[in-house]
């Protein structure tokens, strides 16, 4: 009985990157069946769905001529860049990024997996990949919904628009905005989630910034999830009002580099949650 | 890769507060319990040796591996926390077949040992039911079927017979007995003393984040000089026994046993007790029919140790 454990650690001990893959798949398949479809997350799937509602709604309600194909498809970027970027996706990875590691602190049940034989670091990081495919299987599905029902009015124009005009096109733009922005918002919601045991004030101070830093120095500009996103944008929005402030352009900026660049500013957080996590200590009677 | 958990000068504070300091053990396998009273830091040397907390300074070793070793140490180390949660909405089966599946064994393996478990702290059918619905003894039970489930080498048990009934708690003994005697090293903390002494082959006692003993009970009884040993002698002539051990200086109280048919006496000096006791035996002047130490265990040597208010008495 007493050999097997032995010789379990030594063949761990010689092929570790096969059996960290095995592990992470297996974490994520467990955080997915727990947290993916689950009544504490209701308020996440209307945050995500709200806008296809109103615009199923509109779709009920209004008439659809051709000529109004551009002004609606302004109102889905408007859609995609004022209320998925700055407010859906964002408090939707707050509710589900904070809950990966904090919540089960709350709920006392992060040691099971901390007295598992996890390396940390796969730990969290499959807990970050099941938070992704958690919230890109939710907004992203929101996107699609939204993008189908505000064409489907225009009938044959609208089938034109998508599948002969720009359409798809901006739809991938959308959805490739919509991972990014699970991902980079997901990545500090998890630090942000270990870092304090309220993350919601310090997400608060993140929203904020991101409100503000359009009119920041470009150096500052790109310690932020939304200003990468902004340069992915398939159309521009032109913001009046309030609403200047959260669509001003001030460096243009190819995708590609926003892409890589944001990217990049995922890795750092990540690596730093990595660290944070290997010096995590289980102190329930603090929480 | 040796064969000892081993703590070299360990502190850990929690702020301001201390948890344990300056602990130095050295624990072979075999079943070990670490006894003081609530907040005595038994629950933190337990966490120290898993790396659910680090220390403050000094080194800890678990046959060889550092809690840091998360891959290799917890192949071979089993943990029953005292926590009482769970993750959520899972079944007893599930709980334990995820810890599995997360040690990278193929689902048919995992299988087999979640299988086994769960049949050797006797849950039955109630595996397949949600842990939320669980009573507390069952909850304990489940925790206890994930901690062995891999086959560990080091069993750590925090409480493990908080919550269950007397029968389920000699099922949990003679587990604890049958593991040790397959050479493990079973480490536990329990308040229940009367019977984790029974099965105890080491004590360490603990209070106020201090180690104030360790090792066998008998040999931590006797090296408690300030308190006279107490001896339980089944005679026929007690009265006379008696009257002749407080003859000798070192026996410093004789009780006569309730029934009459016995006599507790104490003595500062047991070696030269027992050597007394053989002569009158072998005199003839009473007939002794057994002896046996009155307060040579665990419950006894925590009272003179540590008192039953957390200070000695």
């Amino acid at each position: 009985m007493t050999d097997m454990p032995l010789a379990r650690a030594r063949e761990i001990a010689q092929q570790p990157w096969g059996l960290w893959w095995m592990q992470a798949q297996r974490l994520t398949r467990i955080e997915l069946r727990r947290n993916l479809f689950s009544w504490r997350a209701t308020w996440i799937y209307c945050l995500a769905f709200i806008p296809a509602v109103i615009i199923f709604i509109h779709l009920l309600a209004d008439t659809h001529p051709s000529f109004q194909m551009g002004e609606d498809t302004n109102i889905l970027a408007g859609i995609v860049q004022l209320y998925y970027i700055r407010l859906g996706v964002f408090f939707g990875c707050l509710g589900i990024f904070s809950r990966l590691i904090r919540g089960e602190m709350i709920e006392r049940s992060l040691h099971f997996y901390l007295l598992s034989p996890v390396r940390r670091e796969v730990l969290l990081l499959a807990k970050f990949a099941a938070g992704s495919i958690s919230a890109v299987f939710l907004f992203g599905s929101a996107i699609v919904a939204d993008f189908a029902l505000m064409y489907v009015g225009f009938g044959a124009a609208g089938r034109d628009y998508i599948f002969d005009g720009p359409g798809l096109g901006q739809l991938e733009a959308y959805l490739l905005i919509i991972v990014l922005a699970c991902l980079g918002y997901g990545a500090v919601f998890l630090l942000l989630s270990m870092m304090f045991r309220n993350p919601t004030p310090a997400a608060m101070l993140v929203l904020g910034w991101e409100t503000i830093n359009p009119v920041l120095p470009s150096l500052l500009q790109k310690i932020s999830v939304a200003s990468y996103l902004r340069h992915l944008m398939p159309v521009t929005v032109c913001g009046g009002g309030i609403f200047a402030l959260l669509t001003v352009e001030t460096e243009a900026v190819p995708g590609w580099v926003a892409t890589a660049g944001l990217l990049g500013l995922i890795a750092l957080v990540l690596l730093y949650s990595c660290y944070r996590i290997r010096t995590l200590e289980i102190r329930y009677s603090t929480e | 890769m040796n064969d000892r958990i081993i703590f070299e000068d360990v502190s850990k504070f929690y702020g301001e507060v201390l948890g344990v300091n300056r602990i130095s053990l050295s624990i072979p396998p075999g079943i070990t319990t670490l006894v003081g009273p609530n907040g005595s830091g038994k629950t933190t040397i337990m966490n120290l040796m898993t790396g659910l907390v680090q220390p403050s300074r000094g080194h800890i070793s678990v046959l060889g591996l550092r809690p840091s070793d998360q891959l290799e140490l917890f192949s071979i180390l089993g943990y029953c926390t005292q926590f009482d949660f769970f993750p959520r909405g899972l079944t007893g089966w599930q709980f334990v077949l995820d810890g599995l599946m997360l040690h990278g064994m193929e689902e048919a393996m995992a299988v087999d040992l979640a299988q086994q478990a769960i049949e050797r702290v006797q849950l039955g059918d109630a595996a397949w039911r949600k842990i939320a619905g669980y009573s507390k003894g069952m909850r304990q039970k489940i925790r206890l079927a994930q901690a062995i489930a891999h086959h560990p080498r080091v069993l750590v048990l925090d409480e493990p017979l908080n919550g269950l009934d007397p029968m389920a708690r000699a099922e949990s003994i003679a587990l604890f007995e049958e593991l040790s005697r397959q050479g493990m090293h079973v480490l536990i903390s329990s308040h229940i003393l009367d019977e984790v002494d029974r099965i105890s082959d080491r004590v360490i006692l603990i209070t106020g984040g201090y180690l104030i003993a360790e090792g066998n009970i008998h040999q931590v009884r006797q090296e408690v000089h300030e308190k006279p040993m107490q001896v339980l002698i089944r005679c026929d002539r007690p009265e006379v026994l008696a009257s002749k051990m407080f003859a000798i200086n070192h026996c410093v109280e004789a009780r006569l046993h309730a029934d009459g048919k016995g006599v507790f006496l104490r003595t500062a000096d047991i070696d030269q007790f027992y050597s007394m006791l053989n002569g009158i035996a072998a005199d003839g002047l009473v007939k002794i029919d057994a002896v046996a130490p009155a307060d040579d265990d665990a419950n006894a040597i925590y009272e003179y140790l540590i008192g039953k208010d957390g200070s000695p008495s």
